[in-house]
């Protein structure tokens, strides 16, 4: 496990007042959008598909403008060591480089950022060591199997130190085992780092086990129709799943998301 | 070695029957039917003459050889060079990709004799054809592959701050690479023709006669086994060529999903 990070270091928080998306061509992705999200936190953002989360996301990065309103991320007061870098973002799929040995993946982003050989390949070691793969370092991507390939892609946001982890249906294309390993690894790092993290996803159970917090939208365009805190205990392991209040809170989720299916 | 030797069964038996069976048919067929040696030659004729001239077969596919090679080369650099240039903004693209077009309609048989008058007659000059005749399918691949960068990874290198000389170095031109493989194998073939082509057309002016100026000699003399002979060996070259870019292709992608190999 890394050492922990001082909790004013960790984490961004997120601010969205009025934000709307309209592409051209006039899909409305996003109506009129209001969502604070604190620094530190654990958010999973459920909904139907096209509703506009991953367009969300896309405006949270900064790789998408909203038409209206703002869209603000405040980084921690004090600015961490060199290198670190605000953002990271985990697709569906891992989208490696195949040309790129595991370690050399990993050390991508760092590498980009003027990082030097030395630094980037102890660190991005470091970020593989913390998702299991510290014996992977010299393969290629084609010799993983997809959870393996997932998992490099998850050092590969982690090796900048992001304060703030987007993932976008990360797991959805991986087996039901390979996912919940993947999940309480995901939630093993954020207990230690304490980035504010944002995930989408489809599966209710997957939003109730990671998540402190679940956010469900409607249809397009994607308003919020549910925001509520999930009333779980911090420490979450393999076993809680089985647990009658795993059960209800998953319960409560899924029937927001029955209403965001349904809302015209 | 027994695995080995099943492999290389699997992959060369199939053609080398057809090669055999193939031969000795034709060679029967000419011999029954006494097809005049001006029309067609026998199998067997064209594999003496390959024995027998050997020494100026050789010297006129040496000859070729480094035309082929050298306009191959430029191909590649060249071609390489202007897909990046294209692919750098799509205004670039749009004012310029038609003309490279060009490549591809010249007509070659009407070119390389102004070719041989503004480069001097000889090597520049077919091998100037062989590249002329080359070039596009490089261009034409590469630029396909580096405009189908996947997006994601455009997104990301976007995140990270990457220059667009660092995404173009560490992510849109190695992407391209099995997109570049096709063109260049394409290419491979092509530089052969083009300078067996542009030597049936001007080569003679120049000090070396290649396997395009034994063709014209040896057919007008009616000597259709050296014709053969001499196209055997083009073929032969323009194989060799191919092969040489599928070995180093496999290679530089041997750790690519199988998919992006072919
Ligand atoms: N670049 C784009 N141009 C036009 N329409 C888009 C674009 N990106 C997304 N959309 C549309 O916006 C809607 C929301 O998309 P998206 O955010 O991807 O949904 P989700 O991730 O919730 O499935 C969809 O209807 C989609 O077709
Ligand atoms: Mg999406």
């Amino acid at each position: 496990m890394p050492d922990p990070v001082p909790a004013a270091l960790a984490g961004s928080s997120v601010t969205l007042r009025g934000v709307r998306k309209e592409f051209p061509g006039g899909v409305v992705a996003i109506d009129p959008m209001d969502l604070d999200v604190a620094a530190g936190e654990f958010l999973a953002i459920l909904g139907p598909s096209g509703c506009g989360k991953s367009t969300l996301l896309r405006m949270i990065s900064g790789l998408e403008r909203p038409t209206a309103g703002t869209v603000e991320v405040h980084r921690p007061s004090t600015t961490g060591h060199a290198g670190r870098f605000d953002i990271a973002y985990v697709f569906q799929d891992a989208h490696l480089l195949p040309w790129r040995t595991v370690l050399s993946n990993a050390a991508m982003p760092l590498e980009l950022r003027g990082i030097g050989r030395a630094e980037r390949q102890a660190r991005a070691a470091d970020a593989l060591a913390n998702v299991g793969l510290g014996d992977a370092l010299a393969r290629y991507p084609n010799q993983l199997s997809g959870g393996m390939r997932m998992r490099v892609s998850l050092a590969r946001a982690m090796v900048t130190d992001p304060t703030l982890l987007l993932l976008d249906e990360p797991f959805a294309a991986l087996d039901e085992i390979t996912r919940q390993r993947l999940d309480e690894q995901l939630r093993e790092l954020w207990q230690a780092r304490r980035m504010t993290v944002i995930f989408v996803t489809h599966s209710t159970t997957e939003a109730v086990f990671l998540a402190d917090r679940a956010v469900v939208m409607s249809k397009r365009p994607g308003r919020i129709i549910s925001d509520r805190a999930v009333a779980l205990a911090p420490a979450r392991v393999g076993a809680l799943r089985g647990t009658a209040d795993f059960v209800h809170e998953t319960r409560i989720v899924y029937e927001a998301l029955e209403r965001g299916e349904a809302s015209a | 070695m027994k695995a080995f030797l099943q492999r290389w069964g699997t992959a060369y038996g199939p053609p080398l029957v057809v090669l055999i069976v193939g031969t000795l048919l034709l060679e029967a067929y000419v011999r029954w039917t006494h097809v005049p040696i001006y029309l067609a030659p026998r199998p067997s004729d064209v594999i003496l003459t390959l024995h027998r001239e050997r020494a100026y077969l050789l010297a006129a596919s040496w000859s070729t050889a480094k035309a082929a090679l050298v306009g191959f080369g430029l191909s590649a650099g060249v071609g390489v060079a202007i897909a990046l240039a294209l692919a750098s903004s799509a205004w670039v693209r749009r004012a310029f990709y038609p003309y490279t077009v060009f490549f591809q309609t010249v007509p070659i048989i009407a070119i390389a004799p102004m070719l041989s008058i503004w480069l001097a007659p000889g090597l520049k000059a077919v091998a100037a054809c062989a590249f002329i005749v080359s070039v596009f399918p490089v261009i034409a691949n590469t630029l396909a592959g580096l405009i189908a960068t996947d997006p994601a990874l455009v997104d990301l290198f976007r995140l990270y701050g990457a220059s667009r000389t660092a995404a173009m170095l560490k992510l849109r031109f190695p992407a391209a690479l099995p997109n570049v493989f096709i063109g260049l194998r394409v290419a491979a073939g092509l530089a052969v023709i083009g300078t067996v082509v542009a030597e049936f057309l001007v080569g003679e002016l120049g000090e070396e006669q290649g396997l395009g100026v034994v063709i014209v000699g040896a057919s007008h003399n009616g000597h259709s086994d050296r014709v053969f002979a001499a196209v055997l060996l083009a073929s032969a070259l323009g194989l060799t060529m191919f092969g040489a870019v599928n070995l180093v292709a496999r290679r530089v992608l041997r750790n690519w999903h199988a998919s992006a190999r072919t």
